[in-house]
């Protein structure tokens, strides 16, 4: 990025960048590059989820703001932009202020590692996999963070339930990534997309190996993690009205909803990196190397984040205790067993990579 | 130049927060500047190279810990003011300690000798990064060398937690518990049955 921009300042100004100039700006051209269109995206992804749901409850969704309602998010945030920004007279400003901000640039910030094709990704951290892990656990803090400096109850009962759920459900994602990075070897995100080139039968992706039911834990956690229905009791709006969010107003808000939406997008990324094979195609076949890497990439995100959008339309609520019950009782002995069945699998087969 | 800049960055934000933990009036924001010495300190670990290391401690302690402490912070309901007032009382016995720890510290660093691998050949302790990414190296030496410590500090949390539970878990009598193999095994004729009622009958 930094060669080309001096060849272009070169090309354009006649100017020779200073080393450390082309540097910087070339961080930060990529950094826009990757921001700018995340935040159409999610803008987008916004209206499909609305417009999924609506086609599964026999409804016709937004249709009035643009052709087939396209522009409606669009209006929707010109809207909360518009609206006054309420601050509450007993909350903490600071924290109250710092806390969407947080969660929109954690969704934001975990974006640098994401490989969109071949060699096309912001930073290629060489523990890729940990830097995700490790941006998605700190998500908590915005919520848990508002839900205390909006002093209220509602927004309080929120953050705690937000933040002992998101904290339990981290340990099962733990453990499902444990078994990726076994069965690859790396913790570098594109060598683990490399090493799901054809596991069996020319078929691309662990999800075709028995890391299958890991796929699935590790989806339900994402839903967990990102309080998607059925697991969004923080926001729960029948019991505590809407939760951490209840005191927001305006663009507060609308960096919340932007942010929840980001973590969304980043959740069905990880999932189609760890277990659909990333930017490869669906099958070892030469033909389909001719489609650009990126454009894969994407329906698969695609792909699970309609499922995201089919569970919230079809599955009601869970109870908290149910939840708990399902994080700690459930899905940590199966992805704890799956993690010593992977090792034991790569050990006897002597399957364990280099 | 940069390199240097980002350490003093880190090393005086990481000084600075951690003297704001104990002296912040109140406790969530120590939590929160407790949080930010944390990053720094992952950021001085990124700059020595220990990438690994940096990222399990923010996962670690960021990400599990603190929330849980903000959990528990946020919880209690205390009076400061309550609290401050054996401030002075305390005082002497609370510096006492302070100097004892500090002599113990100075003491443990004048003594400090390197010996073993780490002296005579530092390349055999540590593989260049182009060699071996430090999680590689971590792990060839955590799990053949020191196995036997690090299963033995993996024991030692495990009793701590076990001794937890069994300190605080008591058998309460008469409470209600669901029991959900019950509720999922529960058929159409467990819960109701259905009678034909004749007209002008009744149920009887």
């Amino acid at each position: 990025m930094a060669d080309l921009l001096v060849q272009f300042f070169q090309w354009a100004f006649g100017v020779t960048l200073a080393p450390w100039l082309a540097t910087i700006s070339g961080i930060v051209v990529g950094i826009l590059a990757i921001v700018l269109p995340l935040l159409i995206v999610v803008a987008m992804s916004v209206y499909m989820d609305r417009k999924v749901w609506a086609g599964m409850q026999m409804r016709r969704g937004p249709n009035v703001v643009g052709p087939w309602g396209l522009l409606q998010s669009f209006a929707d945030g010109l809207k909360l932009f518009l609206k006054e920004t309420i601050i509450p007279a007993s909350a903490n400003k600071f924290i109250f202020l710092l806390a969407p901000a947080l969660t929109f640039l954690l969704a934001l910030v975990a974006w640098a590692v994401i490989p969109f094709d071949v060699g096309v990704v912001l930073a290629d951290l060489n523990v890729g996999i940990l830097y995700l892990f490790a941006i998605s656990s700190l998500g908590v803090y915005g919520i848990i963070l508002s839900g205390w400096a909006s002093n209220s109850r509602y927004a309080f009962l929120g953050a705690l339930r937000c933040s002992a759920q998101m904290v339990s459900y981290e340990v099962s994602i733990g453990f499902v990534l444990v078994t990726v990075l076994m069965t690859a070897g790396s913790l570098n995100l594109s060598e683990i997309i490399m090493a799901q080139k054809d596991v069996f039968w020319g078929v691309n992706g662990y999800w075709f190996t028995p890391l299958f039911p890991m796929m699935i834990v590790f989806f339900i956690s994402a839903l967990a993690e990102t309080n998607r229905p059925p697991f969004d009791l923080p926001e729960a709006e029948a019991e505590i009205v809407a939760g951490y969010q209840v005191e927001y107003s305006s663009m507060a808000f609308a960096l919340f909803f932007l942010g929840e939406y980001a973590n969304i997008i980043l959740m069905s990324a990880m999932t189609s990196i760890l277990f659909l094979g990333g930017w490869l195609p669906p099958v070892d076949w030469a033909p389909l190397y001719i489609i650009p890497g990126w454009i894969w990439f994407f329906g698969k995100i695609f792909f699970v984040f309609f499922v995201f959008a089919w569970v919230k339309a079809t599955v009601p609520r869970y109870r908290y205790d149910q939840l708990m019950r399902l994080g700690w009782k459930v899905f940590l002995p199966i992805s704890l067993l799956w993690v010593v069945l992977t090792g034991l699998f790569l050990l006897l087969t002597d399957k364990i990579p280099a | 130049m940069i390199y240097t800049l980002c350490f003093y960055l880190f090393a005086i934000v990481t000084v600075f927060s951690g003297i704001m933990v104990i002296s912040s009036r109140n406790p969530v924001h120590s939590v929160l500047y407790l949080i930010l010495a944390f990053f720094n300190s992952a950021g001085l670990f990124v700059l020595l190279g220990a990438e690994f290391v940096a990222m399990i401690l923010v996962i670690v302690y960021v990400g599990a810990v603190a929330v849980l402490f903000m959990f528990v912070v946020m919880m209690l309901d205390i009076d400061y003011s309550e609290m401050r007032k054996g401030f002075q009382k305390y005082l002497p016995i609370g510096a006492l300690i302070g100097l004892v720890l500090l002599a113990e510290l100075v003491l443990v660093g004048m003594g400090w000798s390197l010996q073993g691998p780490v002296t005579t050949d530092p390349a055999t302790a540590i593989p260049a990064l182009d060699q071996m990414t430090n999680t590689e190296a971590l792990g060839s030496l955590i799990y053949t060398k020191y196995i036997f410590l690090f299963q033995m500090a993996g024991l030692i949390l495990l009793v701590a937690m076990i001794g937890a539970i069994v300190l605080t878990h008591r058998k309460r009598p008469g409470v209600k518990k669901q029991n959900i193999n019950e509720q999922v095994m529960r058929r159409r004729g467990d819960a109701y049955d259905i009678v034909k009622v004749k007209p002008g009958q009744g149920l009887g």
